[in-house]
């Protein structure tokens, strides 16, 4: 399978489908697990690296996802295709851009990656559109119980399964959901949501890692302790607990908007329509920020039933929209749009590489063609 | 004079005006390598020039990487690395979850008693007598 058999499309987690998804994006754990017998990766030469890929990628390429899975062979693979799989969240940027052999293997559906050869030997994923952390909680079990099967793992009575650093001890589990918290920040709120997950001994990250995040709007949380909890009470922690006390302060800040702070809201959402649909050069990061507006109205319209004078004319634009005109303009619209216009995701569709200004230009015409009517 | 000023996050910290929002992992480790005032308050007692036999690593690697050479290291370096597991997941000293489909039933009998142990202090601790009894009483029926 080619990477543009995917490229041109988003996927599934990243749909606008799901419970919450009007605020939790998508669910995503992580396991991380070693191979009893070997050294960790840092002791490891390039041929014990080789004879580690190899075995992983035989076991997993065997295994029933219920699924076609694909191999990618990430230290082969080029720039742009690591770039492509770091902005798919397929791989992690560690693993994009480390050191040796090491591959992924992925579902066509992109809701389970295997990295090979990352921090760790292994590193299992799985994603999910909106707030669905028992369903991927309950997957990435299954297919770690099925690797475990066919291979011995590293693990002690006393640490449990032990990880090249000793952060990831223990379950070896990340539990993270990605949150899109606009209102919070447009009502100067997020420092305190900031300071109450470090508090709770979680991480926050942005959408693509560090600084990303004031530009979409967009926050990955995970939690940090992996030793001493199992891995069912980390996930009930997140969905009994610190969801919804997120979604609670998100939903009230986007009441506060509509009940004190109307201007401001529509004059993000009219700025942010009136640039995409007019400029001729746009970066992501702009992109990204403006986007997270349109997707606030919306989501404020779909499930709210809003309507101030920006967000009736962004879903009038929405029903004379081409690319909405019979269902007006959908959540899954503006996350293509996010994800399409990303740097690698322009020039793997574009099927060539591009330099800044020409990825620009190009980011521009995509989002002008999809929000206006007559481009 | 009230001013107004939008920074992004990273001009809002190199003006002082935001603390850093987000720690990573390595970030996380690193700073509390490089906070400990002393070897054996965060390491634990310990010859700073041990190695470990199974994969030439050494504790000094350790500081420096961030990561480990062996996963026979948790055992070379226990009692270095206790401090530092302790801190780094919030207190806890011992691993509760899933095992292994090979682990014995012995060990897994083990791991069960020592979680439960755990448990019951903590019940002690919160004055939750109910449930610190009806622990107890399932370590005793384990036991027997």
């Amino acid at each position: 399978m080619k990477l543009t058999d995917i490229s041109s499309d988003i996927n599934e987690w990243f749909s606008g489908a799901g419970p919450l998804a009007e605020i939790v994006i998508s669910s995503r754990i992580r396991l991380a697990r070693n191979l009893a017998g070997y050294k960790f990766l840092s002791r490891c030469s390039n041929a014990e690296k080789a004879e580690i890929l190899q075995k992983l990628k035989d076991v997993l390429m065997a295994l029933d996802l219920g699924d076609q899975v694909f191999y990618i062979s990430v230290d082969k693979t080029s720039t742009l295709n690591r770039n492509f799989l770091v902005e798919r969240h397929l791989i992690s940027r560690h693993h994009a851009f480390g050191k040796g052999p090491r591959g992924a293997v992925i579902a066509r559906r992109e809701f389970f990656t295997a990295m090979i050869n990352e921090e760790d030997h292994l590193r299992l994923q799985v994603l999910k559109a909106g707030c669905q952390l028992s369903a991927c909680a309950k997957q990435i079990d299954h297919i770690d119980s099925m690797i475990d099967q066919k291979v011995e793992y590293a693990f002690s009575p006393r640490y449990g399964y032990l990880t090249a650093c000793p952060t990831n001890l223990g379950t070896g589990i990340r539990v993270s959901v990605m949150l899109h918290l606009p209102a919070l920040k447009m009502t100067g709120q997020i420092e305190k949501f900031l300071n109450a997950t470090r508090d709770m001994n979680l991480a926050v990250r942005g959408l693509f890692g560090e600084g990303t995040e004031a530009a979409s709007d967009l926050y990955q949380l995970s939690n940090q302790v992996t030793l001493g909890i199992c891995e069912l009470d980390i996930v009930r922690q997140f969905e009994n607990t610190i969801i919804p006390e997120i979604v609670e302060y998100e939903t009230a800040a986007r009441n506060h908007l509509l009940s004190k702070q109307v201007d401001t809201l529509d004059d993000k959402i009219s700025r942010a329509m009136a640039l995409l649909q007019n400029a001729q050069l746009i970066s992501s990061q702009e992109a990204l920020f403006l986007l997270s507006h349109l997707r606030l109205g919306i989501n404020m319209h779909d499930h709210m039933g809003a309507s101030t004078p920006a967000i009736k004319r962004l879903c009038s634009l929405s029903r004379s929209s081409k690319a909405d005109k019979d269902k007006g303009l959908s959540i899954a619209t503006i996350n293509r749009l996010f994800m399409l216009t990303l740097p690698a995701h322009l020039q793997l569709n574009h099927g060539k590489l591009l330099d800044s200004t020409d990825r620009d230009a190009l980011r521009a015409r995509i989002i002008r063609s999809a929000l206006t009517q007559d481009v | 004079m009230r001013t107004e000023m939008h920074l992004c996050e990273q001009c809002a910290i190199e003006q002082g005006i935001a603390a850093k929002t987000q720690i990573s992992i390595n970030e996380l480790l690193s700073s509390l390598l490089a906070s400990q005032p002393s070897d054996d308050e965060l390491f634990g007692p310990s010859e700073p020039d041990a190695t470990c036999p199974h994969c030439g690593f050494t504790l000094e690697q350790f500081r420096r990487q961030g990561v480990l050479g062996c996963p026979r290291d948790y055992e070379v370096f226990e009692k270095a690395l206790a401090p530092l597991i302790e801190k780094a997941h919030n207190g806890a000293t011992s691993h509760r979850g899933k095992v292994p489909i090979r682990t014995p039933q012995q060990t897994k009998k083990q791991m069960e008693l020592a979680n439960l142990r755990q448990q019951l202090d903590a019940a002690v601790r919160a004055e939750d007598y109910e449930l610190a009894a009806k622990l107890r009483d399932k370590i005793n029926q384990m036991e027997s």
